[in-house]
């Protein structure tokens, strides 16, 4: 099965708007989904420019799918829900 | 830690550089409330439109201008700018309109929520139980239980809080107000309106009030436009990054610096190595005032919110203050040195510095929010920058001056290598509160079991400053 792509932005203006919280993510997923999820650091996505400043910290998922104002809670969850194949 | 009040304050700060840049500040500033908050979106308070009157403060206090001096209620942000940006009639003067004028923490009333005074209550959670632990348990016969519920008798009450702990529903609880709660110094207090503010007098900004304002309703008076619009005049800028900087931002500290020149400052040096020569001084300094047999003290100098306190509230203590420069100013001396034309720009975690530094001479004082708000504004991401040559990085013990106990480490080290086995008695008081006055008073009476005393003012020393980001 090919692994989850997660993509997490630490431009400054994330970082400012959030992201800090974002960067230990994979030690809070539970023990059984670290090896399906590759999670990467990114420099800025360019997202909070081309979307909306006030969307940021920006997570993007399997290259595609977006999540604004990303918490470690919302990201977690939807890891969860990628790795049981839902949505 | 990012909230609501820090998210919003930050998210200003970035289109303020972003819209600073693309030369369309003045037409854009007054447009940013209504960008923010459109009609028909959400409020976060009872409408948009006070949403909206409320981010205009918060743009004042950006450009510089507190919600206190604000003379002309209909004066728009970008004549307020015009103002600034044409050097405007900020002659200097002196007593306590200008006191008032230059404080850097400012309260916008319309952002208040004028929190009802702190007292004990007992909710409808209360069950009229039989046993009724809340009535044995308060000391001043405060409580009745009457229809079947308790009730607290505010006048007796001394909010002691016994209650709320005997209570197995948890019924009782304290509300507070929590500017004044967190004020170490009793600085902010409601006024007749029942809006808090600040008697500049006493307030030693500190920045716990700032902290706690879940309205964020406390502000502080950024110098960001005069950085910016000295960078775009071409003036030699250098940045003083304090010591706090050490992973608040993502990257080394080399990264930091170098991100520091890709924004814009023509150089940069790292405040510990002003760090460095306090430690020297201070060192020197505390060996001479302890020489002779009479039971003497020394305080730390280098918290300016604990310098602050001293001076406003605690003159006894005076006299114990070590007269060592802080490292800000010591960094200052060294850039000016290589060159006079120079102008400093301390960047930090401190509210409390602002006012330090004017009374010293550095040109300007930039939070990290603030320098993070630039670097998101020019696209920088100190994580890709290559590391800032430097001749040599600050020693370890100057760059830990930032976390409490450190100042006494790099004390301590260095008159061991003066005098071989020297024993420090040290005492730190990490963090100040409601109780430090009382019990620095104390300490000023003889009652200090140590002859090195150092205070910060945030808990854990300036890495937890109140503009820190981590």
């Amino acid at each position: 099965m090919e692994k989850i792509k997660v993509e997490i932005c630490c431009g400054t203006a994330c970082y400012l708007l959030g992201a800090e919280k974002l960067m230990n993510i994979e030690d809070m997923l539970p023990e059984e989904c670290r090896g399906k999820v590759e999670i990467e650091a990114r420099t800025c996505l360019d997202l909070c420019e081309r979307e909306n400043l006030g969307g940021a910290p920006y997570v993007r998922f399997n290259g595609s799918e977006i999540m604004d104002r990303a918490t470690p809670e919302r990201v977690i969850s939807r890891i969860l829900e990628l790795v049981e194949g839902i949505g | 830690m990012v909230n609501g009040s820090t998210y919003l304050r930050r998210e200003l700060l970035i289109r303020l550089v972003r819209a600073f840049d693309a030369g369309d500040l003045r037409r854009e500033i007054d447009r940013i409330p209504v960008k923010l908050r459109p009609k028909d979106a959400d409020a976060s308070r009872c409408c948009v439109y006070h949403d909206r009157a409320v981010i205009k403060y918060r743009l004042m206090a950006l450009l510089g201008v507190s919600a206190e001096e604000e003379t002309d209620e209909a004066k728009t942000l970008s004549e307020y700018l015009d103002e600034i940006l044409n050097g405007g009639s900020r002659a200097e003067e002196s007593g306590e309109a200008f006191e008032r004028r230059v404080a850097p923490l400012s309260v916008c009333g319309p952002a208040c929520s004028g929190c009802p005074d702190a007292r004990v209550v007992s909710t409808s959670n209360c069950r009229g139980c039989f046993a009724r632990p809340c009535v044995y348990s308060c000391p001043k016969n405060a409580i009745a239980v009457t229809g079947g519920r308790s009730a607290i008798d505010s006048s007796k009450c001394i909010k002691c809080g016994k209650c709320i702990s005997a209570c197995p529903y948890n019924a009782i609880v304290k509300t507070t107000v929590p500017c004044e709660e967190a004020c170490p110094v009793n600085a902010i207090r409601k006024n007749e309106r029942g809006v808090a503010e600040i008697d500049f007098a006493k307030c030693i900004f500190c920045g716990k009030c700032f902290m706690a304002c879940p309205f964020g309703a406390v502000m502080e008076r950024s110098q960001i436009v005069g950085v910016l619009s000295a960078m775009k005049r071409g003036e030699k800028l250098v940045a003083m990054i304090a010591p706090a900087a050490d992973r608040q931002f993502p990257g080394t500290m080399e990264q930091l610096m170098a991100a520091c020149v890709a924004a814009g400052f023509a150089d940069v040096v790292e405040v510990a190595l002003g760090a460095e020569k306090t430690t020297a001084h201070e060192t020197a300094e505390f060996l001479e005032r302890m020489e002779g047999e009479e039971k003497k003290f020394m305080t730390t100098s280098c918290c300016p919110a604990y310098v602050n306190l001293i001076g406003k509230h605690l003159k006894e203590l005076v006299e114990h203050v070590s007269l060592t420069p802080s490292p800000m100013v010591y960094a200052h001396e060294m850039v000016r040195e290589a060159d006079p034309a120079a102008k400093t720009v301390f960047i930090g975690p401190c509210i409390a510095k602002r006012s330090e530094a004017r009374r010293k001479g550095i040109d300007f004082v930039l939070s990290f929010e603030e320098l993070g708000a630039i670097l998101a504004g020019r696209k920088i991401d100190v994580m890709a920058c290559a590391p800032h040559p430097v001749p040599r990085p600050a020693a370890a013990t100057a760059r830990n001056f930032a976390r409490s106990c450190g100042v006494t480490e790099a004390v301590l080290a260095e008159a061991t290598k003066k005098i071989p086995g020297f024993q420090l008695a040290a005492k730190q008081i990490d963090g100040i509160d409601r109780k430090t006055p009382a019990m620095l008073k104390l300490y000023a009476a003889g009652k200090l079991p140590a002859n090195f005393l150092e205070v910060m003012a945030c808990k854990g020393g300036c890495v937890n400053g109140p503009c820190s980001l981590a």
